[in-house]
């Protein structure tokens, strides 16, 4: 099959095909979730919001949980260092994810107000802390994280909780949750229905003017005053997985390198740009799928922009440059690359597969006398 | 290197967070395969009530199913978060189960989950009828995926230890795959899952003909329940775990300190019914015995031989020297990486240098370890003597009484005779819990029975852990505890309220109204 150079490069690329099949399916529920005390008022408004995600919340997530497992299966070394890196933050995560599903199953069992204002903002929570934790972390990542391993490859960070909140991670994080909000608000302009549409276009136009203006600045804040990393010794591209074999040098600006090595990256930020501006502008001409389809574009090509901005680095190390871990030294093993490309070649376009037909039969908006009528089976 | 403290924290942790993720797990394994029997014979024979029954205990399915998967997702980042260690040196084996359960089985159950909710109006019956077979087989192929993980933590195979990356790396995923510790516990595992999902069904519906409500939906629950859950009783016991414990080292040692059996015993070997093992004098007092049954259960046969826990601590001795030699040739390995001599030394002694990293815990610079040294790391390779001896028995003696009441339910249900006995009934609800009590149990033998390894040969547990704080991991064990104690009071008052409220008076006439084949109008 391929060689050990290409396998990397082909799961570098699978890689972030599951971040952003992650990013762009489980995000508009977070996107609904973070949206749902803003866009709806009464209480079957609400309902209408938080089923248009309920019967697929849960498949959703599982690209959380491949992403995991993909991480670890091929690059572990990268999922041990950023889990037990980030600890605190990654727990905030947990206990944001678990959260959600008890909201959303508790919160129409009663019929109280006080009781169901108090889930609407559970559900809320479950929503707003991932998807900002997840651009603080790739802030992170893009400044480098302090961390060093030793001789036999054990790993120490010396980081805590507050650190990750500094200034370029919390831009970051409010990236994350800007293009979430807008992926979330396109998803309800398609899935719900009557005045939360309206609502949900309107919320879309900040959304997007506030993500464009950010991820312009982050870009420009990169371009001056960021120190990105280089390699600047031999790096074997199909040499065994252990980061300590290479120099790594910081510079400022390093982290467009790549765009002037290969102009065809550029694209990858035109997209986002082109495909964030447009989304607001779709919705509102009630073109409400291509809108859906231009916010999912747009975040996959803004984490596609950070990806191929720091290759091939994964997680710079700010502590010790060398124990930067890259695409082509903190991979697992040949074979095991192979196993899981088999794999996934098989399963990953069934998933696809059936997961087009749910959305199918569960296709057209959710509407106040849908969840009226099925108000004791329904969310 | 890292204080106890991390270590005994992170295990508390896992441990504890392990065992609150299975106490949904066997459900939702049971329940999928009862609700798709149900379904079959609704979409079979068109009877509304089978239909009533498949959306009654779907509903309490599904509640069990979202905490199944928001405590799965923890289990899944701990590897990473509290053992950062273990996922660099074994994740080239053990992620790629996991990243496979996620492609080929959470997806698939997941996915169709939701539609078996909310498409009872959107599909015929034949394809909700497929949905809800898809969402067992998810929930069973996941099962095995795991499993075959977790018996490679018990049963190493198929992989070697890479000096270049400081890991182990897969060298046969057949044998991963096939590992028969992993076959042994995936049949087991499965089966008390649906003891479990059998033992649900029958003590709720035992409940409702006490009261005497909803008895046509209550006692053809019942008979169902019972007929499952005897076969799947009689699995869960004849096809037990213990029958991949001969496949390695440690489970040698498992069998061993499971049954306090400090001296080798000829074959077959004796099965000890009671006893009270005695640690200090490594001795077990009182002993009850019952002959042939220990070499029948652990071996098959009547001609094996079973190591006692001494003859097998000589043995871990012997390796711990063996070991000694291959973390020597590794260091100059290593400062030498092109020297063939240590590589070739290396390559023939690799397999025990994991004995040799036990000696870690005793002193850091393990080359100039003492011969009493030495002994004291043999002795450490076994676990705990007592938790073992007694989960085991009461695990062993749960089994067979699920038998005994699966059959009782059985009898009675084919002879329509299940009101009658209101004590069995009563018998039925109470024994509610104590399929969860057995599965936990026998998690502990397996877990605890691992120890002191987290990889058993290769990798000692104190050495798996992240580098991260105690404050750290005492952070989130306190807010699992509080978190996972509050779920628990919501889950089970969830439960509780919608077993109470009981079946909808009639199925709603939507579904059972559309035609077997056509889609529905819309």
């Amino acid at each position: 099959m391929f060689d050990y150079e290409s396998m990397r490069l082909i799961w570098w690329a699978l890689l972030g095909i599951l971040l952003i099949g992650f990013a762009v399916m489980d995000g508009f529920d977070l996107g609904v979730a973070i949206l749902l005390p803003w866009v709806a008022r009464t209480d079957i408004e609400r309902r209408i919001v938080i089923n248009t995600v309920g019967p697929v919340w849960e498949g959703n997530q599982v690209w959380l949980i491949l992403g995991g497992g993909a991480i670890f299966a091929a690059w572990p070394m990268l999922y041990a260092t950023a889990f037990s890196g980030f600890y605190l933050a990654m727990f905030l995560v947990l206990a944001a994810l678990i959260l959600r599903p008890v909201a959303f199953k508790f919160r129409s069992k009663l019929d109280h107000a006080r009781w169901r204002t108090v889930w609407d903002w559970a559900i809320f929570i479950s929503g707003a802390v991932p998807a900002l934790i997840f651009g603080v972390a790739f802030g992170n990542v893009i400044l480098g994280v302090p961390f060093r391993f030793d001789d036999t490859l054990r790993m120490t960070y010396e980081g805590d909780l507050l650190g990750l909140l500094n200034p370029f991670a919390l831009l970051s994080g409010l990236i994350s949750l800007g293009m979430l909000v807008l992926h979330g608000a396109s998803y309800l302009a398609l899935k719900a229905s009557g005045a939360v549409v309206d609502r949900a276009v309107r919320v879309a136009r900040i959304a997007a003017l506030a993500t464009l203006v950010m991820f312009v600045l982050a870009g420009i804040w990169v371009t001056i005053a960021i120190d990105g990393y280089v390699v600047t010794s031999q790096l074997l591209h199909s040499g065994p997985s252990n980061p300590l074999s290479k120099i790594v040098t910081r510079q400022t600006g390093a982290w467009l390198t790549n765009y002037r090595a290969f102009p065809w990256m550029m694209l990858a930020p035109a997209l986002a740009i082109a495909a964030i501006a447009v989304t607001p502008a779709l919705l509102r001409a009630h073109r409400s799928g291509a809108g859906f389809i231009a916010s999912g574009a747009g975040i996959a090509a803004i984490i596609a922009t950070a990806g191929l901005s720091i290759f091939p680095f994964m997680l710079p190390s700010s502590l010790d440059p060398r124990a930067s871990l890259t695409v082509w030294d903190a991979s697992s093993s040949h074979l095991t690359l192979k196993i899981m490309l088999v794999a996934t070649a098989i399963f990953l376009p069934l998933i696809l597969i059936y997961t087009t037909w749910v959305y199918r039969v569960l296709r057209g908006p959710v509407t106040a006398a849908y969840v009226e009528r099925n108000t004791h089976s329904v969310y | 290197m890292n204080s106890m403290d991390v270590v005994s924290l992170s295990r508390l942790q896992f441990g504890m967070t392990a065992l609150y993720h299975f106490l949904f797990v066997p459900l939702t394994l049971g329940l999928a395969v009862l609700l798709g029997v149900m379904e079959s014979v609704y979409v079979m024979t068109g009877r509304t009530i089978w239909l009533q029954m498949t959306k009654f205990w779907g509903l309490l399915f599904g509640i069990n199913f979202a905490m199944g998967v928001a405590t799965g997702i923890t289990m899944e980042f701990q590897f990473g978060m509290n053992w950062a260690y273990y996922s660099h040196y074994v994740g080239d084996i053990f992620g790629a189960p996991l990243a496979i359960e996620g492609l080929m089985a959470f997806f698939l159950e997941a996915t169709f989950i939701g539609l078996f909710f909310f498409g009872w109006d959107k599909l015929t019956r034949l394809q909700h009828l497929c949905v809800t077979w898809l969402v067992a087989l998810g929930s069973n192929l996941s099962a095995l995926w795991i499993l075959i993980a977790n018996g490679w933590m018990q049963n190493p195979v198929g992989s070697k230890f890479n000096p270049d990356t400081m890991r182990m790396e897969v060298s046969n995923f057949m044998d991963v795959l096939f590992n028969p510790v992993a076959q042994a516990k995936f049949v087991h595992t499965v089966s008390a899952g649906y003891v479990t999902g059998a033992m649900f069904v029958l003590s709720i519906s035992a409940f409702y003909l006490i009261k005497g409500r909803h008895i046509e939906l209550a006692k053809r629950s019942m008979t169902v329940a019972a007929s499952f859950g005897l076969a799947a009783a009689l699995s869960v016991v004849v096809l037990g775990d213990e029958s991949g414990y001969t496949a390695g080292e440690n489970q040698k040692m498992k069998i061993a300190a499971i049954e306090a059996m400090w001296e080798t015993e000829p074959a077959p070997a004796s099965f000890t019914i009671f006893g009270l093992p005695d640690l200090a004098n490594r001795r077990t007092d009182y002993e009850v015995k019952m002959p042939w049954m220990l070499g029948l259960i652990a071996t098959r046969s009547i001609d094996k031989t079973m190591p006692g826990i001494k003859d097998l601590v000589a043995h871990a001795e012997q390796r711990i020297r063996t070991g000694l030699i291959a973390y020597d040739a590794l260091e100059k390995v290593r400062a030498q990486p092109g020297n063939a001599v240590e590589r070739a030394r290396l390559d023939t002694t690799a397999p025990d240098l994991g004995y040799a990293l036990l000696l870690k815990k005793i002193r850091p610079d393990i080359a100039n370890a003492t011969a009493e040294q030495i002994a004291q790391a043999a002795w450490s390779t076994v676990p705990a003597v007592s938790p073992l001896f007694w989960s085991f028995r009461i695990m062993v003696g749960l089994g067979f009484y699920f038998i005994v009441l699966f059959a009782v339910a059985f009898v009675l249900a084919s002879r329509r005779k299940l009101r009658r006995y209101r004590s069995f009934l009563w018998i039925a609800l109470l024994s509610l819990p104590l399929p969860w009590v057995a599965a936990e149990l026998g998690w502990i033998v397996a877990e605890v029975g691992r120890q002191p390894w987290v990889i058993e040969g290769v990798l000692p547990t104190f050495l798996a852990v992240s580098s991260i704080s105690a404050a750290n991991v005492w952070t989130t064990l306190i807010g699992f505890v509080v978190f996972y104690s509050t779920l628990a009071v919501v889950d089970v008052y969830l439960m509780l309220k919608t077993v109470k409220a009981g079946p909808p008076a009639q199925a709603p006439a939507s579904a059972a109204d559309i035609p077997l084949v056509l889609a529905p109008a819309e």
